[in-house]
């Protein structure tokens, strides 16, 4: 993974001297809260309902043993013991203390980590499939680009007051687990006919309350002109996106208003200027950063592992985990393990320190020291011998990481909502730990099969409703919580915006009516291999709407 | 609270700990304590003003940020905030929190 150089190493630890004396500014009254408010924010410090809040990035989801000890480190010392894994890929600690701040970013640092623009009107984190490097579909690593956009973008001096925030995605697979086309930009690892190497380039995807999906701009950018593209998107956007309205300030605003083809026309005029300045992207730099994401050193093994065949004829439980939390590796003879953070009636995305030191020892022994934060609030270790796949989970059943859910009905993604955050405005963790206690019986979720329920406690869907096979949206009407549906949202390659199929539900029902749809399909479905999701695109959300409004006459 | 409504509700000064974070409400002697049980509860709109007078003071001492006075009831021998996400301020999240230590949650879990 990548190291910090000198420079990076002293520019982090200069911004943490900087913000040391910021705060310490501030806590002697030299600093208004006005003043020091921004800077904080520069810092990823929020002030939540409880207490501050620290959001540190973790770069495109990848994570050493080092580092996520560390980060437990930080959850046992600074706050209440543990911290939560965020659709973003960044990791928050709710309960964290204003003086204990610079400490903790000093602790960060030594681990070559930080929490630098996780806020404010920039570029932030940028993300990437959690499977990379590791998934039998992947055409390249995305995770040198996304490190190259990240320092092309680390206060970037033209793109550090856009409009609005700004959020990029880059997959290297057909399969999008990276939800590229709902960020500001999303990039796919392409090739040519000639097989080169290039982006698909998506822009102004978005959820929040105007969800999107992206336009696809580019079918092929070579990989060459990726800043130089970048930099003419973000330049257009600095440019044009409204700055009267912050609701209408995404880029996203900019591409529906000007229409795909003059927002296309603006970008690649202003390519055409700055492609053959100094932004090429040069082959030696690019090979460079590549060698820090090189493959670690696999074993030649079978395709198939007799002691894995062997766990699965004896072990039942092993049987259910490697169903659905081993994926197929790029590599003869290793998975990829996805670590469920969704305990049943557990918050969806925690981790307690003890917790994250297991998965820490675990990557340290098993899986070459690597461990990826997913944007669907997991962990997953990215390269696993399937030989070893049994003691793998006998591991993280010992840690209660060894839920066998992943993308089943209790695989849930929820924010924090009103339990947390000062904009929320109604609860979803409670909803998630209820609707994963309906569904705890594990032979009735694997009969359910695949489907994705994600829940935001308010309209910046911060839980990816929009794009929830479920969605789940908390609103407050009243004083009173209510939740409203959307039905037949995606957000992988097949990106599609859930509809509203009804008015909302109280608190009390919402559960019975997420059960209710999901009878309907059950019924409905035409085999057990038709997917929620193929059914709902199927049939429509007329009769989920008949037996949610008829049940709740 | 900028706008007043018409029926007037008993209000408490409420903010957070400018160093910790610390949700805080006003005492009747100025100091800021983390129990709701010690506010000073204001029951007029003249009460009202004078406490929010006093709590600006104390932003202005940088003592504590994100000063609101929020509506309160009495509920028996207890006081709370009318509002959820206000109660969910005074009392803590309504989730068991996932630490490994003895469990810090201030709040019971709420029946659906």
């Amino acid at each position: 993974m990548y190291r910090y150089d000198e420079f990076d190493r002293a520019f982090v630890h200069e911004r943490v001297a900087e913000f040391r004396d910021q705060v310490g500014r501030r806590l002697s009254g030299e600093l208004t809260e006005d003043q020091f408010k921004p800077l904080r924010l520069m810092n990823g410090v929020y002030l939540q309902l409880h207490a501050y809040m620290l959001r540190i990035a973790i770069p495109y989801g990848t994570l050493s043993s080092r580092q996520l000890r560390q980060l437990a480190a930080i959850a046992r010392d600074h706050d209440r013991g543990y911290g939560h894994f965020t659709t973003r890929q960044n990791l928050q600690f709710n309960w964290i203390a204003l003086k204990d701040v610079p400490d903790i970013l000093e602790k960060l640092a030594a681990v070559e980590m930080h929490a630098i623009q996780t806020s404010g009107n920039c570029i932030r984190n940028v993300t990437a499939d959690h499977f990379a490097g590791a998934a039998a579909d992947e055409i390249a690593d995305p995770r040198p680009y996304a490190e190259i956009l990240r320092q092309w973008s680390s206060l970037h001096p033209e793109f550090t007051f856009l409009p609005r925030k700004f959020k990029i995605a880059v997959t290297g697979s057909p399969h999008d687990r990276a939800a590229i086309q709902t960020h500001d930009i999303g990039l796919q690892l392409t090739r040519d006919a000639t097989g080169a190497l290039g982006f698909v380039v998506y822009v102004g995807g978005g959820q929040g309350r105007t969800p999107m999906v992206a336009r696809k701009i580019r079918d092929f950018l070579p990989e060459r002109d990726l800043l130089a593209y970048c930099t003419a998107i973000l330049r257009v956007y600095n440019l044009e996106g409204r700055r009267d309205n912050k609701y209408k300030a995404r880029i996203k605003i900019l591409v529906h208003e000007s229409g795909e083809a003059a927002f296309r026309e603006a970008v690649e005029a202003e390519f055409a200027a700055l492609r053959d300045e100094a932004l090429d992207l040069p082959t030696p730099e690019r090979d460079r950063i590549a060698t820090y994401f090189a493959p670690p050193p696999f074993a030649a093994l079978p395709e198939r592992s007799v002691v894995f065949e062997r766990a699965i004829a004896a072990d039942p439980d092993f049987a259910r985990f490697a169903s659905r939390n081993a994926h197929p590796h790029k590599v003869p003879g290793y998975a990829i393990v996805t670590v469920s953070l969704k305990p049943v009636g557990g918050p969806p995305g925690d981790a307690t320190a003890t917790q994250m030191e297991a998965v820490a020892d675990i990557a340290a022994h098993y899986a070459f020291d690597e461990i990826r934060v997913s944007h669907e609030q997991n962990l997953v270790l990215p390269h696993v011998r399937r030989d070893d796949l049994p003691a793998v989970f006998a591991a993280l059943r010992q840690a209660g990481l060894a839920t066998p859910n992943a993308g089943l009905v209790t695989d849930i993604i929820s924010c924090p909502g009103l339990d947390y955050c000062a904009l929320a405005t109604a609860r979803s963790i409670p909803v998630a730990e209820r609707i994963s206690e309906r569904f705890a019986d594990l032979d009735r979720q694997h009969e359910i099969g695949d489907i994705k329920i994600k829940i935001s406690g308010c309209i910046n869907a911060c839980g990816h409703h929009h794009v929830g096979h479920i969605g789940i949206l908390g609103l407050e009407r009243k004083g009173e919580e209510f939740y409203q549906i959307t039905l037949g949202g995606s957000g992988d390659e097949t990106c599609t915006i859930g509809e509203i199929v009804g008015p909302g539900f109280s608190s009390r029902r919402i559960v019975d009516a997420v059960e209710t749809v999901i009878d309907t399909y059950l019924a409905l479905r035409t085999s057990p291999r038709e997917n929620f999701l193929a059914a709902y695109r199927r049939l429509g959300e007329a009769p989920f709407r008949e037996a949610l409004y008829a049940a709740a006459e | 609270m900028s706008k007043r409504s018409k029926t007037f509700a008993p209000v408490v000064a409420t903010a957070n700990d400018l160093a910790t974070g610390t949700v805080v409400f006003r005492t009747p002697d100025g100091r800021w304590s983390a129990d709701l049980a010690t506010a000073e509860i204001a029951t007029t709109p003249a009460e009202a003003d004078a406490l929010r007078l006093r709590a600006d003071a104390d932003v202005a001492a940088d003592r504590v940020v994100d000063l609101a006075l929020v509506p309160v009831v009495r509920d028996g021998a207890f006081v709370r905030p009318t509002a959820l996400r206000e109660l969910i301020r005074a009392s803590g999240p309504t989730i068991t929190l996932p630490t490994d230590a003895p469990r810090i949650g201030r709040a019971a879990r709420p029946t659906p």
